[in-house]
Formats: C-alpha cells, sequence, structure tokens
C-alpha cells in the first residue's frame, strides 16, 4: 500500500483498475487451471495403484536384486497379495495389480504430458519466469526467514493472492523441477524396456531395487507436498483459493488489504 | 469483445480439427508400422498403445543389461507354482525324455524339438534380471538357444507378425511381436547357471525375454505358432495377460 500511496494515485482510480485487471486477466491462467487439476487426478490415480502396486510385495530392497530370499532394507507392516510373501498375517489379501498397473502407467503418461504442457506453456507465456521464479530481493534468508515465521503463526495473515510468496515459489520450483522428475526418473528405471535402451536410467540409481526405494520414498516427499499444500489452501481461504484455480477468479488486491 | 470472442472461436476450432486429424494421421502411420498392441482397446488402451509405440521406436535392437557371473543371486527365487497337472509329473518321472517342443503355422518345416535337440545346437548364455511385476528380482545365467535360431530353422514366413507360444500347463499363453523374437536374447532356456533348468524355474524349457518383465517368460514350454494374426487366440488380446487385465506388452 505504502508503494501505492508515495506514488500519489487516487485511490478509487486504482482500485478501479485492480477491478479492470481482475476482469481481463484471470488469477490463474487457462494452462495453469487445466495442468493443475489434470495433473491432480493423474497423481491421485497414481498414488491409489502405485498403494496397490505394493501390496504386492510390501518389502524394500537396495541394490540390484531382492525378493523374499534376500534381507529387505525395511517392510511396510500389512498383509500381501501374494502367498508366497512372508508377513507373518497368515492372510492374503485379494490381487488388484492387473488394473492398477494398467491404470498407473496410463495416469503416468498423462501427468507426463500435461508436466510438458506446463513447463513448455510456461515458459512460453512466461509464468515459470514471472510467477515462480523469486526475485533477487526475496532471494535472502531474513526475507525466508520472515515468511516462515508468519506461517507458523497460528493466526495467518493474509497473503497477496495475486502472487506467491518467496517460499511458494521455491516450493513449487521444487517439486516441479526435482521432484517430478525424480518420481518419473524412478519410475522409468524400473522398465526393462527402458533401461535397455538407457542402461544409465537405473545404474545411477545404483540398481533396480534402489530405483523402486527411491521411487517409493520421493512419492512420499509428493504426498507431504500436497497435504502441506492443501492445509495451506485451507487457512489462505479454501473457497476463494479453490474459485481461483477453477474459475481464474480472484478477489481485489485492495479488498485482501 | 465480439471481436475477440470470433476470433478465439476459429482458433479453437481450427486447433480442434488440426488436433483431430492429426490423431487420424498418428493412428495410421502407427498401424503402418507395427506400433498398435493388440490390447489396445478398452479403458486403458490409450495408455498400452503409448507404451508400447514409444518403446518399440525406442528398443528395436537395445539389449537387456548383462551382469557379471559375480552378481548372480546366490538363491534364484522359485516363485509360487500351481499343482501340476498330471502330465507334466508324467514327464517328471521319465526326466523328460519325451518332452517335445511343437513349433508350426506360418513355418516352412513345422518341427518338434526334443529338450537334447535342443541342447544340440551351438549353445547361448546370458546373464540377466530377472523381473516380476509384484517388485522382487533375481539375477541368474540362462543357457539355451536364440529363439531367432529355431525360427531360421523352421523357416518362418516373412509375413508372420507374432510368436504364440504356449505352457504345457492349462490357460499359460503369451506372444510377442518379430522384433522381440528376432531379439538375440530372446531365448529358449533348458540351463540355469550352467546346470538343468530346475522345475522351479520353469523346467525343461523357459522362455526368456528379458527386456520384459517376469510374465512374459512362460514356463514349461511345449508349444509355439508363428502367425499373422492374433485374433485366432483366445479373446484375440495377444495373451492370456490381458484377459486377467495385465498388459500384453509387459517391457512398460
Amino acid at each position: 500500500m505504502s508503494t501505492m500511496e508515495s506514488a500519489h494515485v487516487p485511490l478509487e482510480a486504482t482500485a478501479a483498475a485492480m477491478r479492470d485487471v481482475t476482469r481481463t486477466q484471470p488469477r490463474h491462467s487457462l494452462l495453469v487451471r487445466v495442468t493443475h487439476w489434470i495433473v491432480t487426478l493423474a497423481f491421485f490415480a497414481l498414488l491409489l495403484t502405485g498403494a496397490e502396486i505394493i501390496v504386492s510385495h510390501p518389502r524394500f530392497y537396495w541394490g540390484e536384486t531382492g525378493n523374499i530370499l534376500t534381507e529387505p532394507l525395511f517392510k511396510i507392516p500389512i498383509p500381501a497379495s501374494r502367498k508366497l510373501v512372508p508377513t507373518g498375517y497368515g492372510y492374503v489379501m485379494p490381487d488388484q495389480n492387473g488394473w492398477s498397473r494398467a491404470l498407473h502407467f496410463q495416469s503416468a503418461w498423462l501427468l507426463v504430458l500435461m508436466g510438458l504442457l506446463y513447463v513448455i506453456g510456461g515458459v512460453v507465456t512466461g509464468h515459470l519466469r514471472r510467477d515462480l521464479l523469486p526475485s533477487g530481493a526475496d532471494l535472502s534468508w531474513r526475507r525466508i526467514v520472515d515468511v516462515m515465521t508468519h506461517h507458523l503463526r497460528i493466526a495467518p495473515r493474509s497473503e497477496d493472492p495475486w502472487s506467491y510468496n518467496v517460499l511458494q515459489r521455491l516450493t513449487y520450483l521444487f517439486v516441479v523441477f526435482i521432484l517430478f522428475p525424480v518420481v518419473i526418473w524412478t519410475g522409468l528405471a524400473l522398465s526393462p524396456a527402458f533401461d535397455s535402451a538407457v542402461p544409465a536410467t537405473v545404474s545411477l540409481l545404483g540398481g533396480r531395487q534402489s530405483a523402486r526405494t527411491l521411487h517409493f520414498f520421493v512419492s512420499i516427499a509428493l504426498v507431504l507436498f500436497l497435504f502441506i499444500h492443501v492445509v495451506m489452501v485451507w487457512r489462505e481461504g479454501f473457497k476463494s483459493r479453490m474459485r481461483a484455480m477453477v474459475t481464474g477468479q480472484a478477489p481485489n488486491r485492495k479488498e485482501c488489504r | 469483445m465480439k471481436k475477440t470472442s470470433r476470433r478465439k472461436m476459429m482458433v479453437t476450432g481450427i486447433s480442434a480439427a488440426a488436433g483431430v486429424s492429426a490423431l487420424g494421421v498418428a493412428a495410421r502411420l502407427a498401424q503402418k508400422y507395427g506400433l498398435v498392441p493388440p490390447d489396445h482397446g478398452g479403458l486403458y488402451g490409450p495408455g498400452e498403445t503409448l507404451t508400447y509405440a514409444s518403446m518399440r521406436l525406442l528398443t528395436r535392437h537395445s539389449m537387456a543389461r548383462e551382469f557379471s557371473r559375480s552378481q548372480i543371486s546366490q538363491r534364484p527365487l522359485e516363485n509360487e507354482l500351481a499343482p501340476f497337472s498330471d502330465e507334466f509329473k508324467r514327464h517328471q518321472t521319465t526326466k523328460f525324455v519325451d518332452w517335445r517342443l511343437v513349433v508350426d503355422g506360418m513355418v516352412a518345416r513345422p518341427t518338434s524339438f526334443s529338450v537334447n535337440q535342443l541342447k544340440s545346437y551351438p549353445p547361448h548364455s546370458q546373464i540377466t534380471e530377472v523381473v516380476c511385476e509384484e517388485g522382487w528380482s533375481y539375477i541368474a545365467e540362462w543357457n539355451g538357444v536364440p529363439l531367432s535360431y529355431i525360427l531360421d530353422l523352421v523357416g518362418a514366413h516373412p509375413q508372420a507378425k507374432y510368436v504364440f507360444y504356449f505352457s504345457i500347463e492349462p490357460d499359460w499363453w503369451e506372444s510377442m511381436d518379430m522384433a522381440d523374437a528376432m531379439h538375440p536374447q530372446t531365448f529358449l532356456t533348458y540351463g540355469m547357471n550352467g546346470d538343468e533348468l530346475p522345475v522351479g524355474n520353469g523346467g525343461p524349457i523357459r522362455m526368456r525375454l528379458p527386456r520384459q518383465l517376469g510374465y512374459k517368460s512362460v514356463k514349461f514350454l511345449n508349444r509355439l505358432i508363428v502367425t499373422d494374426d492374433v485374433k485366432k487366440f483366445g479373446k484375440g488380446l495377444g495373451s492370456v495377460s490381458p484377459e486377467e487385465g495385465y498388459a500384453w506388452f509387459a517391457g512398460i
């Protein structure tokens, strides 16, 4: 607000200008909204089917090979959907791997294609540079710690719904350019056909079973992000943030101060 | 406002038409170059087709990773099997001397091979990983004869598109395209780590396709059919796996 006052612009005129901006320019572009929701759909399908596939062998290993005759890195304490896996439960879960695998890979395709569309579209429209790349001034520890302490307050400070703060920008960049590429990489490493074409895909990860274990861990990291993301949306106003991501409309800048 | 929306509509219409015709062209090209799997229909058809088409373009000649002798798993896992049929038990008691692998279909010389006959051809071996769709894996040395050697021997027709292969056990059959059938690592295996192939690992004869998941490596093989028509077999989806919800192409 102080910048506006120092510029001596009549407040009503600014508000009117802002309303104009809201009318002609959505908070989130169509590209962002469409890819956001399709990726959300694909992610939930991947999560459900991924968990289902784990049920057939809830043991994780490190290195190239691993099976029930070798020592696991860790086990998930659930019954398995295969008789041969010694879980100690004496109960075999129903096998749902067929459709789970088909849906997992189809959703992976959808996610990869939407991810490409988002990144390419984000570069072309300037969305990545404008909305996600933090400004030089924001990239100081003081600023980041400042945002963090605001987040940790019980009564949240209302953030500007028209822009992302530095912590948000860094988190989204991390998710888009680190977590998703790594989860795709570790997933591709589990494809024996792809590995035959590009053996480094799996050898750089230390072997097939390491790739599988890393695929699991990175998925957990993505779930953690999803959880925090939804909590933040809810804290900042679930309705208005959802409306912004569905219709593109957001409250005027003036209203949120 | 009106002008923009009309322009927008035109752009949307043209892009939609371009998109649809591009899809049509892509589908026709994919069909022509053998990039469409037999199980391309249904809810998950698009995913299966995208995977098969991209892997065919990417991996026509690529080799599955081979490992050093020191990486061979100390105990190769014998995964669970249904109880054997009486026919199989009979072969077990006679140590498989009467076991035959029948190769026919689109071939010049339909032939039935005994295990010893297969062993008389130049032996080949590969140290590759068995990768199960459930998540586990092990490495073993596989001894056998490349399928391409047998296909040359029987004179497979150049128009052939698939090789179907059957286990002696009921409802256990698969098929592969000719790119996989002629691949140097696709073996008819009769040995493991230099010994006889144990029954638990698929003896006396097991198919090995190291670039696909374990379920394509069918155990207890007794029949191969070379064909150009998947429709003749089961529900026409290429193998029994898609009938049970699993992908025909298991290279992922």
